[in-house]
């Protein structure tokens, strides 16, 4: 009896893990039919770099390049803000912050992290985008820099909780032998900490990076969805997470719309894929 | 002169004392050999020295510690600590290169010149028996040095920083005996120019190094004397009972 219950378990544990990568299969399966037959209409070159997305004219334009240079312009400004922000935030926590102000520190980006993506495009959109507007002279706020800051806001729960880890799993030793030789507190953070902690902090980075990469709701409210190619971060952008949100609700089913939409979600998928695994190759060093 | 004067410490982590009324003098260029029992507060006692009790948030103390008629307290810390050196129980290499844990320290505070922080890295090595061993080797991750050689390595990057004091905390309870014997051999030629104080648990290695010894329980100076006369005619019963094997 009580072996044949260990084999129910053992089976159950077995179906729970291969169910996992059934899925992720399946669902990359079904991405990779549906897009790829984007490109019986357009081909793969003329796709990722043509310059003019126009999928409802006729015939369908179906260049994704404003909306790949979108996307790599907010995210590279969110990491711009978010970086030296995040990592010195986890600093702060794991080395410099009393006790109290330490805890508080951490509910608070915890809390960061529990406001929903779509809470923070609204509160950006009301008070974000007439700022932007403003400080700048522009015609509109709804740019790729008001998208950046707001992601960026996004971005700082992750890389400040996994950096801090990083940090904060540095041998104790280290920092002792430091601080013993005459280092000061900076200098040892410095030369010491930093480096040691760098795989860790740099996977922070990438995951955070990650998460702004896919991010879709709060850009979709703030960034004003122009499909063109963007002269500077002042410029409204379009970015590959909210054209899918905002066409997939209107193109017909079996378009040449809605492939390019799933084509899209492809390009997407590679792009996450490369950071997360980058991010757990850092990882991976640390051990 | 007196190189460390010590009047009523007491310390406190949270509410627990970990030393009691602990007065005594530490005179320059000598071995100076701290044993006890685990928790008789000798670690606690050592890292007064240099203010690495500082780092606990939950530290507290009375009485004061004068380095060379000094408090250390009033003493800018990071000085105070390039003029008392440590040694760790452990031996922990920065995770660097060979050199560049030896450089460390002098070049942070402020040696930049090239030729001269090479005299420096060898003179250090030679100083902590070392040299032979790692010259051809000097760029290796210092990780890859053997247990006893990493220990010397150690000692060699706090020599480097010139200072007066060297402290070790159990610098041997991770050591071979042969290593042991070579870091124990280093010790005793560094007291020439050093004032070292070893606290240790290996009772026999007080006896072979220090020139005085001192006899901690729970966190009470209980004996401080000559180590010959600590080791054959010790005042007090309790060291007689512990330098024995009765506890501890």
């Amino acid at each position: 009896m009580r072996k044949f219950k260990e084999f129910i378990i053992e089976k159950l544990i077995l179906i729970s893990g291969i169910a996992s990568i059934f899925f992720v299969v399946l669902i990359f399966l079904f991405l990779l039919k549906e897009g790829l037959s984007v490109f019986n209409t357009v081909s793969p070159f003329n796709f990722l770099f043509g310059k003019s997305w126009y999928p409802i004219s006729e015939p369908p334009q179906l260049g994704i390049l404003p909306l790949i240079l979108g996307s790599l312009l907010v995210t590279l400004g969110a990491a711009i803000i978010s970086i030296p922000i995040g990592v010195g935030c986890a600093v702060y926590i794991a080395e410099v912050a009393p006790g109290k102000i330490k805890e508080t520190l951490k509910a608070g980006i915890e809390l960061l992290a529990a406001i929903p993506s779509v809470v923070l495009g609204f509160i950006g959109m009301v008070t974000l985008v007439p700022l932007v507007k403003n400080i700048f002279h522009l015609p509109t706020g709804l740019t790729a820099l008001s998208g950046s800051i707001m992601l960026a806001f996004m971005a700082m729960p992750t890389i400040v909780s996994i950096a801090e880890d990083a940090l904060y799993s540095v041998p104790k030793t280290y920092k002792e032998g430091a601080l013993a030789l005459g280092a000061t507190h900076w200098q040892t953070i410095w030369r010491i900490m930093l480096p040691a902690a760098s795989s860790g902090i740099l996977a922070a980075i990438m995951l955070g990076i990650g998460r702004v990469i896919g991010e879709t709701m709060a850009v979709m409210m703030i960034t004003g969805n122009a499909a063109v190619i963007p002269n500077s971060i002042l410029a409204p952008v379009r970015t590959l997470t909210a054209t899918i949100a905002a066409e997939m609700g209107e193109a017909v089913v079996g378009s040449e719309h809605y492939f390019a939409l799933f084509a899209v979600g492809i390009v997407l998928f590679v792009i996450s894929f490369i950071v997360n695994v980058t991010a757990d190759l850092f990882l991976h060093k640390k051990q | 002169m007196v190189k460390f004067e010590i009047n009523d410490l007491n310390i406190w982590f949270d509410s627990t004392q970990a030393l009691k009324d602990v007065s005594m003098q530490i005179l320059p260029n000598e071995v100076l050999s701290v044993i006890g029992p685990s928790n008789s507060g000798k670690t606690t006692f050592l890292r007064m020295l240099n203010r690495m009790n500082d780092l606990n948030p939950n530290f507290r103390m009375s009485g004061n510690v004068m380095f060379e008629k000094e408090d250390i307290m009033k003493i800018d810390v990071e000085l105070l600590r390039r003029k008392i050196g440590m040694v760790f129980a452990l031996p922990l290499p920065l995770p660097l290169s060979i050199f560049d844990n030896v450089a460390y320290g002098v070049r942070m505070h402020g040696l930049t010149d090239k030729t001269r922080m090479a005299e420096k890295v060898r003179e250090a090595l030679r100083q902590g028996y070392l040299w032979d061993e790692v010259k051809d080797r000097l760029t290796e991750s210092a990780f890859k040095l053997s247990g006893g050689q990493q220990q010397r390595l150690c000692i060699a990057r706090t020599l480097a920083v010139e200072p007066e004091v060297i402290l070790f905390d159990e610098p041997c309870s991770g050591l071979d005996p042969i290593s042991t014997a070579k870091v124990e051999d280093a010790m005793v030629k560094l007291k020439e120019k050093y004032t070292i104080i070893l606290v240790t648990n290996n009772v026999k290695q007080a006896a072979r190094v220090g020139d005085r010894t001192a006899f901690f329980l729970n966190g009470e100076l209980v004996e401080l004397d000559k180590t010959d006369k600590i080791f054959t005619a010790p005042r007090d019963k309790r060291t007689d009972g512990y330098i024995r094997g009765k506890f501890g």
